[in-house]
């Protein structure tokens, strides 16, 4: 493997210096370091490999929409060195065949570590237990479980869950959706969906789950993980809970704090997602909570759906959009460009807590010698209009499209390889 | 007109609406002469198409077109492909293909008449004709017609609207279409059946339907459909008929010149007893009967009046 050194990065905005990797790991970081290869980072700023806790990949199962390779590749272009597979795959990741099937996929496509997030009941179903043990003992070592796409709603179900994985150091990120509230729901509820006439997502729906989940966590001792949080009131409980003791991280998800219910109004289905896009005031909340460090992590939620299933009526469309490539450049222009988060906290909720949180040793860490070489380089200057067409998924249903975002990915380097060079993803990367 | 499609009571202006309304005015004379055809559309084309049950809708519409001379197509989704899983983007590009028009489209997603306006799968003149539980715009329109004939111009006037609301795209377009007009709009029902958010609509509500009839000029009964009954919104179809029904000790309270509506089709002994629904005052037939002078005037005025693609050598009359 060939020795890199990049050039006059601005490591995590606050220090230029050169930094030279050899054999996959920082090996110095200094002035006029010499290697194999110099890139020139010139207003880059340096940030650790990102790590994002919530992406679907749709193989097994729906590899029209995504594979782990095409997800992988959309990943290492939006910065990601590790990224986390949900599992309402089909089959379910509910068992240790499957996490390990995509675990192993992750590894031969090389673009970045695909870390399976297993189910916590068998096909999602929300009433028995999947064999969490076997999953979290396996080659892919689950830490992460989650019936995301569904709520664990039975209340007992899920204290068992939280209780069970304290022996081997899981967490449950839950998908908090009261079912009940939100049978057949289109949208936030609000004066939108009155107007609009389709049927409402309550707030309350999030919110009373959280409530639940936090009491539940306290109870128990164990930690919890909340997942795509999307409401005021969710962000005010998730404080109040941090401030009793409890064990709780929380996700924020790019496009909830970027984008805002309003966008319903075209009656397209590019802006459908789950849980929906919600209120300014909402979006506001969730911004105030990512900067004062009520909400831990950004996490994609990327998933990626066929044409057909988004060029149609919004209500029989499918919930989801694209998020790993335009994650950074959302998080510069809510957060960083207005001053709320500094890159180095930005470093700390994209790559750095996720990884803690998934309990994924080699990722995630500081850019210093001696550590793993997973950098990404970022040219906050850089504007892009978003093309749709544009994108290393197989999928189109990117809400940013036409949109201009600022900051752009340059360089991602999984282990000291590079995944993306020159702003364009590296074909032909081999373990 | 200052609308390419009619998808929304919203899209239409105070001088748009009252231009419909007025054209509807003159075309009901035509259903009294012998010959109840006009040429004016000759040549074009007109879509109903149906995805969802409706057949006072669709005849109201194809008698509408028919006595402009357009030629029409009916749609419907249960004999056609659209019950085998053809998307409506394949169906509107076919409709395209086929040179509509018009595309009259009822569907029973929220939005769908949207989707195929702006989407641009056809070139045609969109006309909602009812979606999901968002709108039904030409019903508002006959509505505010049929009431502005037994009461004269809609300013000022009180109008109370009972029952399902929160599922009502009659409601919806109702409420949007006479706020335009300068009415007064109540909307009437349990806390249930009115939707969140509805404080920042156009109208006044309550929960109370006798407090809400001695000042109106118009009461119009919102069917109740029968799934709702099952889904907790109120407890039995007993207590909804007793405290929003409309039977003869409520009508005795309206004043004396009040008219009593309904978009149809009616439940009788629910929303709105017999004897209430075929009294003189109930002027529910009637409205059926204004439905085509109203929707040919929406079409007369979206595809024959001003220019545009328009082949036609007819003009404005």
């Amino acid at each position: 493997m060939s020795s890199y050194v990049i050039r006059g990065a601005n490591i995590l905005g606050e220090t230029v210096s050169d930094i030279a990797i050899e054999d996959g790991v920082i090996t110095a970081i200094g002035a006029g370091l010499e290697g194999d290869e110099v890139i020139d980072a010139t207003g880059l700023v340096a940030l650790p490999g990102l790590v994002d806790l919530h992406t679907h990949v749709r193989e097994p199962g729906r590899e029209d929409a995504e594979t782990v390779l095409t997800g992988s590749k959309a990943a290492a272009r939006g910065g990601f060195t590790c990224v986390h597979a949900m599992a309402n795959t089909d089959p379910v990741a509910d068992t240790a065949g499957v996490v390990e099937q995509v675990w192993r996929l992750g590894r031969e496509g090389g673009y970045c570590d695909v870390q399976p997030v297993g189910a916590v009941t068998i096909g999602l179903g929300g009433e028995r237990l999947a064999e969490l043990g076997a999953m979290a003992d396996s080659a892919a070592a689950v830490r992460v479980f989650s019936d995301d796409g569904k709520c664990v709603s039975d209340a007992v179900i899920m204290r068992r869950a939280l209780e069970y994985v304290k022996a081997f150091d899981g967490v449950i990120a839950q998908h908090a959706q009261e079912p009940r509230l939100t049978e057949g729901a289109q949208m936030n509820e609000g004066p939108l969906s009155g107007e609009l006439g389709l049927t409402g997502w309550p707030a309350v729906a999030e919110e009373a789950i959280i409530a639940r989940d936090v009491l539940l966590a306290e109870h128990v001792g164990s930690r919890l993980h909340v997942c795509h949080l999307s409401t005021r009131g969710s962000v005010e409980i998730i404080r109040w809970a941090k401030g009793r003791g409890i064990d709780v991280t929380a996700e924020v998800t790019p496009h909830h704090l970027l984008l805002s219910d309003d966008l319903v109004r075209s009656y397209d289905p590019i802006y459908k997602v789950n849980p929906p896009l919600r209120s300014n005031d909402d979006v506001a909340a969730v911004r105030e909570g990512l900067a004062d460090g009520t909400i831990d992590i950004v996490a994609t939620d990327h998933a990626p759906h066929p044409m057909e299933d988004k060029e149609c009526e919004w209500s029989a469309a499918a919930f989801g959009m694209l998020g790993l490539e335009t994650a950074l450049s959302v998080v510069q222009q809510t957060m960083v460009d207005p001053g709320l988060l500094t890159w180095a906290e930005v470093a700390e909720k994209m790559s750095a807590k996720p990884a803690e949180i998934g309990r994924v040793s080699n990722q995630g860490r500081p850019l210093e010698v001696g550590e793993p070489a997973n950098i990404v380089l970022v040219d906050p200057a850089a504007t892009r209009v978003i093309d749709a067409r544009d994108t290393a998924s197989l999928s189109r249903n990117n809400p940013y499209a036409g949109l201009t975002l600022s900051g752009e990915v340059v360089a991602t380097f999984l282990r000291g390889r590079p995944t993306v060079r020159d702003r364009a993803l590296v074909e032909g990367v081999t373990v | 007109m200052t609308f390419t499609h009619l998808l929304s009571a919203g899209d239409l202006d105070r001088t748009d609406a009252i231009r419909i309304l007025d054209t509807a005015e003159e075309l009901l004379g035509l259903a009294s002469r012998p010959i109840k055809k006009l040429p004016t559309l000759r040549g074009r084309t007109v879509v109903n198409l149906f995805f969802e049950d409706s057949t006072r809708t669709r005849i109201s519409f194809e008698a509408a077109a028919k006595r402009l001379s357009a030629d029409v197509i009916n749609f419907s989704a249960k004999g056609s492909s659209v019950s085998k899983g053809e998307s409506l983007k394949d169906t509107a590009l076919t409709l395209q293909a086929m040179g509509a028009d018009a595309v009259v489209i009822r569907h029973q997603h929220s939005g769908a008449p949207h989707r195929l306006a702006n989407a641009k799968w056809t070139n045609g003149a969109v006309i909602n004709a009812g979606d999901g539980t968002h709108e039904h715009p030409t019903q508002a329109l006959l509505d505010a017609f049929t009431m502005r004939r037994h009461l004269g111009e809609l300013e000022g006037k009180n109008i109370t609207i009972v029952g399902d609301v929160l599922h009502s795209r009659v409601a919806r377009s109702n409420a949007l279409l006479l706020d335009t007009l300068g009415a007064n709009v109540t909307l009437v029902a349990p806390p249930t059946l009115l939707p969140v958010g509805i404080e920042k609509w156009p109208v006044e509500t309550s929960y109370d339907l006798d407090s809400s009839l001695e000042k109106a000029d118009a009461v119009m009964m919102l069917r109740v459909q029968q799934e709702r009954m099952n889904a907790a919104f109120f407890p039995s179809a007993r207590e909804y008929s007793r405290r929003y029904g409309l039977d003869t000790p409520r009508l005795n309270r309206l004043p004396d010149h009040a008219i009593v509506m309904h978009p149809g089709p009616m439940n009788r002994g629910m929303e709105i007893t017999a004897d209430v629904a075929d009294h003189v005052r109930s002027v529910i037939v009637e409205q059926v009967t204004n439905g085509v002078a109203v929707r040919m005037a929406v079409l007369y005025l979206l595809l024959g009046g001003a220019a545009g693609d328009s082949t036609t050598e007819e003009g404005t009359e």
